[in-house]
């Protein structure tokens, strides 16, 4: 006989209640989602102005408030992916290395001759040496200057690698050093990407490492892709180096240990500088816009201790020099020191507006990016777009989900209406499921359920047609339900695994929208497998157990 | 009175005309390849690389003029589409321009877009941009790799399970029709010039699945009647079972095709594209089913002593799965 335990008539609906509790608080999007923001708000800063409580207050504090995230193409906003240049970390490395090496090398004259730098790939230093039959000494002394890499897993590993090839000398950074530097170049990056983009203050921005060295990056609500770039990509490094001279000639050789940067305003002059920096902006502690004595904005800034020792004893020492301050290797202004800066603080005036200020202002506190970003991907999706896709995408499922509930109930009568109700118990729990894991629902996502809508009917389709098949062979409609969903299963089963393959394939290997098409299609077959199983079931064997019919129309 | 799309008793033969449905789908598949081959895939910048801006205007939008526009900017191959749209009012003209990758850029520079707002603006002066896509080469041919890889790891995944689950012919023949599939619909996306993109890789791995829903609930039934009439030929006990599950096939297709033809017609212009090679799949996916999958597998044959590895099991270890 059709049996169901007791405690699984419960645990049945108790599960179906609870994922419709979890897929509630979506039927009242805006004001759940202001309620949450006005929670957070309250939370971050203290403040309880009327307004925001009356916003919290909008919905009951008891009641489950997930939601499910819309994605870029349906709220519009930004995305970027971004690759890390770590190779310009590697160079740097090795271009910091080579004053050690040069000076380890000429301590040992006397035995390898006279050394030269050579060019060399990314992340590696070559030096010529002038009595190759000596290398192993020069390996030596190289090796000397060699420390351990500091990472969790390659203990004892050391951060160098010497080894001599003919007369030329190569020295490169270890595979652990090389894994540990990118990891904390992009560990670094993705830290002020996260702070300048907090700095601006929007809504829930997704900013997070993709791959070996790239970050994504997806803003809800900013205009345009453009703006979120002015804004991370900027490498942001403040310098401030003496001037040695100025020209207008680009090509002028600066001489060893200078550089020739150009003025930021392109206007043809050119600053030859002592290529080491008095101070930079990691010893900075804060920036903030404001107005300089003749009314036009500026950048006040703060030096840490160490910072203000560094200037103030610069700046006492070469009072009536010119020094410049540079950001990105360009030079923002060259003013003449008047007197020694002692108290640590600063202005810095160039030809600024005030939008150019408060960015600069930003761009400092939230410190430099290790790396330079480039842009291997931007998407800007206006809310327009995104509105007008959600409309459509609910009128779409509001007729999709007509039509099939009028099918099923034109096809298999009262059955179809338990399959119809089934169905609605299903959409529910995806959207509920979708709300608990904090899924984001795409365009595609919708396409997704959709699909699922029609697709759904199938499990509780094999089973009917199963039973009508059963009733042909003149057993009682009880055990001919029963045997029904027993011989369908193994057909449920095998169908919805297969498909579920595909939707895991598809999370896997997609991203952005298509992911959350496969996010959708996968939570839709569980939650049709499970209601078709056991929610239709359960309503079906009620009904008979109530009615007791001795045939059943199918 | 109920609706029936199928007869509740059928006895059709669908292998009678093995010649003209082999031969059809044979001939449909070479086309395939052949407009693949030459006409190719209009391939959107998610697989070339570029940049693809979309207008909105209250005029209407004039291609030519567009095109005029942008001539000036020296910008290399540029496509501009008109999108239309049930749900566009009269004041709502949508266009989609497409740009080049540009040589030795990784996505394209603020200011050629600045320069291509600036130039449409000056012809229609009410324009707006509500979407600016451009994706550089590097990820561009990085996403034609992983879109390749993902639907051949779904193709032999699927083979692994039902080799699992059924035998290594029913799994040849699943394979067969899910590689009629894909071919039939990325030739239907060479021969009308659909836009190829990302979206239609998900689409075509959903149709992956779905005309191996329907192939396993046949099989499913093959590899029940085959243990039940243990005498009856081949072709018999699988033109029985094509038969006893044909009204469980046409309800669940139209039931997905109700939905999709909803969200075709109503869904919006973004995703058409995708939604169409859906429809495409399901219709082709529904007959693949029914005469590729169980033509291959007449073909190669079964082994017919399941019964004797175990009693009542299927015959693998992985059937007895129960609830």
């Amino acid at each position: 006989m059709l049996q169901i335990a007791l405690w699984k008539r419960v645990a049945i609906l108790a599960a179906v209640l609870f994922g419709l509790a979890l897929a509630m608080p979506n039927a009242f999007y805006t004001r759940v989602e202001g309620h949450n923001d006005a929670v957070q708000a309250i939370e971050a800063t203290g403040a309880t102005t009327p307004e925001l409580i009356a916003k919290r207050d909008a919905w009951p504090g008891w009641l489950p408030s997930g939601l499910v995230n819309l994605g870029l193409d349906l709220r519009g906003g930004a995305h970027l992916l971004a690759e890390v240049q770590v190779d310009d970390v590697y160079a740097e490395r090795m271009d910091g290395l080579w004053p050690d090496v040069r000076d380890a090398l000429r301590e040992q004259r006397a035995e390898i001759g006279t050394i030269r730098r050579r060019d060399a790939p990314v992340g590696e230093l070559h030096v010529q040496v002038s009595r190759p039959e000596n290398m192993a000494a020069a390996v030596a002394a190289v090796r000397e200057l060699a420390r351990p890499t500091v990472t969790l897993t390659g203990v004892g590993a050391s951060d160098i690698e010497v080894r001599g090839e003919g007369d030329m000398l190569i020295v490169q950074l270890s595979e652990a050093e090389q894994q540990a530097t990118r990891d904390r170049t992009i560990q670094q990056s993705l830290e002020i990407v996260r702070r300048r983009v907090d700095e601006v203050g929007t809504r829930e921005p997704t900013i997070q490492r993709q791959g070996a060295d790239r970050i994504l990056i997806q803003v809800p609500g900013i205009g345009s892709a453009e703006e979120l770039k002015a804004l991370i990509g900027t490498t942001a490094r403040l310098t401030f180096h003496p001037v040695v001279s100025r020209t207008a000639n680009p090509d002028e050789a600066p001489g060893t240990g200078n550089v020739i940067y150009p003025d930021i305003e392109d206007n043809g002059t050119y600053y030859i500088l002592e290529k080491r920096a008095v101070v930079s902006g990691e010893d900075l502690t804060d920036a903030q816009p404001g107005f300089d004595q003749n009314g036009l904005p500026s950048v006040t800034f703060r030096f840490n201790p160490a910072g203000a020792r560094k200037f103030g004893q610069y700046t006492s020492e070469n009072v009536g020099e010119p020094f410049a301050i540079v950001l990105d290797e360009e030079v923002i202004s060259a003013p003449v020191i008047r007197e020694a800066i002692l108290g640590g603080s600063g202005q810095i005036t160039g030809n600024f507006t005030v939008e150019d200020s408060t960015q600069l202002a930003v761009l400092l506190r939230a410190g430099a990016l290790p790396a330079e970003l480039v842009f291997l991907e931007e998407r800007t999706i206006g809310p327009e777009l995104g509105a007008d896709s959600i409309a459509a995408g609910q009128i779409a499922s509001i007729v999709a989900f007509v039509a099939v509930l009028v099918f099923m109930g034109a096809s298999y009568g009262l059955f179809g209406l338990f399959a119809n109700i089934a169905l609605l118990v299903n959409v529910g729990l995806i959207f509920g499921l979708l709300s608990a894991i904090g899924a984001t629902l795409t365009l595609p996502g919708i396409a997704g359920i959709v699909l699922t809508i029609g697709m759904a009917v199938d499990a509780n389709v094999l089973v009917f047609e199963r039973i009508r098949e059963e009733l042909k062979s003149a057993r009682g409609p009880a055990r001919a339900i029963e045997l029904g969903y027993e011989k369908a299963l193994s057909a449920i089963l095998d169908a919805n695994i297969t498909t579920f393959i595909t939707a895991t394939i598809l999370f896997m290997l997609g991203s952005g929208p298509v992911r959350g098409f496969a996010v959708t299609l996968g939570l839709g077959i569980l939650t049709s497998v499970f209601t078709a199983i056991f929610v239709t079931r359960l309503m079906i064997v009620i009904w008979m157990e109530r009615r007791r019919p001795k045939t059943i129309a199918l | 009175m109920r609706l029936k799309l199928v007869p509740s008793e059928t006895n059709w033969d669908f292998f009678r005309a093995t010649r003209i449905s082999f031969g059809a789908s044979l001939m449909a598949m070479v086309a395939s390849v052949l407009l693949f081959a030459t006409l190719g895939l209009n391939f959107g910048i998610d697989f070339r690389g570029g940049t693809t801006i979309r207008t909105e205007s209250a005029q209407p939008v004039d291609v030519g003029i567009y095109r005029d526009a942008l001539a000036a900017l020296d910008l290399g191959d540029v496509t501009i589409t008109e999108v239309f749209d049930p749900g566009f009012g009269p004041d709502k003209n949508v266009a989609q321009v497409r740009i080049q990758a540009q040589d030795g850029q990784e996505s394209v520079t603020p200011e050629t877009i600045a320069a291509v707002e600036a130039a449409l603006q000056q012809v229609a002066p009410d324009i707006t941009f509500p979407s600016v896509e451009s994706v550089g080469p590097k990820v561009s041919g990085e996403l034609i790799r992983t879109a390749v890889l993902a639907v051949a790891l779904a193709i032999f995944a699927v083979l692994v399970y039902i080799w699992l689950r059924f035998e290594w012919q029913f799994s040849l023949g699943a394979v067969a029709a899910l590689v009629h599939d894909v071919t039939l619909t990325i030739g239907i996306f060479a021969a009308l010039q659909i836009k190829f993109d990302l979206a239609i890789i998900a689409a075509l791995l959903t149709i992956v699945g779905y005309s191996l829903n329907d192939t396993v609930v046949v099989f499913d039934r093959v590899r029940e009647n085959l243990r039940r009439y243990k005498k009856m030929a081949l072709k018999e006990v699988l033109n029985l079972s094509i038969n006893e599950t044909l009204s469980r096939t046409v309800m669940t297709s139209v039931t997905t095709l109700l939905a999709l033809i909803a969200l075709f017609v109503l869904g919006g212009d973004v995703i058409r594209g995708f939604v169409f090679a859906m429809i495409w799949g399901v219709v082709v996916g529904t007959y693949s089913s029914v005469f590729v999958a169980s033509n291959i597998l007449l073909m190669l044959g079964v082994k017919r002593d399941w019964s004797k590895q175990d009693d009542g099991g299927a015959g693998t270890q992985f059937a007895d799965v129960d609830a």
